[in-house]
């Protein structure tokens, strides 16, 4: 799977909690999960369980800390992959 | 001189319809909302027939963004569902999310009777004993803590005022409305949203099947099943649902020129101690007498001031005797009773829902001059018998309606009852 191809669904998995619509649309891996598209921090965990059923992978809770942006979480997403 | 109280607006789900118009339409055909419940049959339940409301889920889709459903479970959906109805109802502009603004002078007193439990017994305790609390994700609390149907209706319109969830079983969404009633009449808010909400699910409704006091007797024939007043009532149907009251003062009515559905005229609660033959599960029948007692003295009336009953009519062996506590309070005998009915011989018994239920079932026959039909009692109750003439097989026209008085009695021996009265403006 390219990295493309897991950014795609990692925004389709964020879309239900994004409350700034307007961001979502501009999407890219520089956009920041929580202050761009306003996620509320305390869905973050129901992302991270989404991204794990959707790429059936685990992930630890030290390694959602440093996953601020798309990218960080495509990227994360994708080493697991491997 | 007190502060008088009106309904300025409301909001219904319901096992026979969702929203006032067609719930009004469905009340004056006796139209039944009693189905098959293939979960209780499949759990081996003796009653296998249940209320529950057609179509939430399409409806919650249109009316909330995704974020919000996915952390709403079902007694969010009816209970935000019908506040949403209510509120606009009311005249009030739905606010946008991001919109700052609270409304400190309007609160919410929203109850149920159980709670989340079918999000505890679906999710909570699968997950926990399988070692996979972290899947539990953000959403459980919200939506198992007692309060999470207030809470979340207190985001959805930005309710600065007490926000809080009773529960006192069955009398719940009575007595919400009594509650919301009398912190208006303190002057601590000028609006309440009031009521109560109860999900379907056969978790909740599983010890009830165990009491055996459910009917078991027909399953055949669901829209039979829920017979209160009859010789062959063999227990109450489970429902399901959420009434939700706009109460305001009349001032704050009167001074955003809101439409007036009815006053709350009066309002009482009470307890019966477990005494004089009250326990756990059936209600002491003088506290019955002086909760309605209380509730007309508080509205300054009398027995003979009332045109029609909604009354707590389960289904149960305790119809007759309610029947005679309406009696005893109003000072009205066999031939004189007002016409008294029972909504949950359409739509089942909704817990800690069916007192806000009923009480919009109320308000909608006192505004259109109509009392509903109390159906599957054509072989009413040798006890009742007397009352025959009372009882409404078919609609009932009564344009010259005023008072419609209505009570909920709940396990605990705890009662509830309010009086409506037609709004005539200048009265």
């Amino acid at each position: 799977m390219n990295q493309a191809e897991v950014q795609e669904r990692v925004v389709k998995i964020l879309t239900p909690w994004v409350k700034n619509e307007a961001a979502l649309k501009s999407v890219s891996a520089e956009t920041n999960i929580l202050d761009d598209l306003k996620v509320n921090s305390a869905r973050l965990v129901d992302v991270v369980i989404a991204f794990e059923d959707e790429f059936d992978i685990e992930i630890e809770d030290e390694d959602v800390d440093s996953v601020n942006t798309v990218g960080d979480a495509v990227g994360l997403i994708s080493s697991k992959l491997g | 001189m007190s502060r008088r109280v009106v309904i300025t607006g409301m909001g219904v789900i319901a096992p026979n319809a969702n929203g006032l118009a067609s719930y009004e339409e469905a009340l004056r055909k006796g139209q039944s909302g009693i189905r098959h419940v293939e979960e209780m049959a499949a759990a081996k339940f003796a009653c296998t027939v249940g209320g529950v409301p057609q179509g939430v889920d399409a409806l919650a889709e249109q009316r909330f963004d995704q974020d919000e459903l996915l952390a709403m479970n079902m007694s969010h959906r009816y209970c935000s569902l019908a506040t949403l109805e209510a509120w606009l109802d009311a005249g009030l502009e739905r606010p946008a999310r991001d919109d700052d603004h609270v409304h400190w002078d309007t609160g919410a007193i929203l109850g149920t009777g159980i709670g989340g439990m079918d999000t505890t017994a679906a999710k909570v305790v699968p997950l926990t004993d399988a070692g996979k609390v972290r899947r539990l994700g953000s959403t459980s609390v919200e939506q198992v803590m007692a309060s999470g149907i207030s809470a979340r209706v207190s985001g959805q319109f930005g309710l600065g005022n007490q926000v809080t969830t009773n529960s006192s079983a069955c009398s719940t969404g009575t007595e919400a409305i009594a509650m919301g009633v009398e912190r208006i009449r303190a002057g601590l808010a000028e609006r309440m949203l009031c009521g109560g909400a109860e999900a379907a699910s056969h978790y909740i409704w599983a010890g009830f099947d165990a009491m055996r006091v459910l009917n078991r007797g027909s399953n055949d024939e669901p829209e039979r099943a829920s017979r209160p007043m009859s010789a062959s009532a063999g227990g109450f149907i489970p429902g399901a649902g959420a009434g939700v009251l706009v109460v305001e003062s009349e001032d704050a009515a009167r001074a955003r020129g809101a439409r007036i559905h009815a006053e709350v005229a009066g309002a009482a609660v009470n307890c019966g101690g477990h005494r004089g033959g009250g326990s756990m599960t059936a209600p002491n029948p003088e506290s019955v007498r002086r909760c309605i007692d209380l509730a007309l003295g508080d509205a300054k009336l009398t027995g003979d001031d009332v045109d029609a009953i909604n009354g707590h009519l389960t289904a149960t062996g305790a119809d007759p005797k309610e029947v005679g506590s309406w009696a005893a309070a109003l000072g009205r005998g066999p031939g004189e009773l007002p016409p008294i009915t029972s909504t949950k011989s359409m739509i089942g018994h909704s817990l800690g829902a069916a007192g806000a239920v009923e009480s919009v079932a109320s308000v909608l026959m006192l505004k259109g001059g109509f009392v509903h039909p109390s159906i599957n009692c054509e072989d009413v109750h040798p006890e009742i018998e007397p009352y025959e003439s009372s009882i409404p097989h078919t609609l009932r026209e009564l344009p010259e309606m005023r008072v419609i008085i209505k009570a909920g009695f709940g396990f605990g021996d705890v009662n509830a009852c309010l009086v409506f009265r037609k709004w005539e403006d200048g009265a």
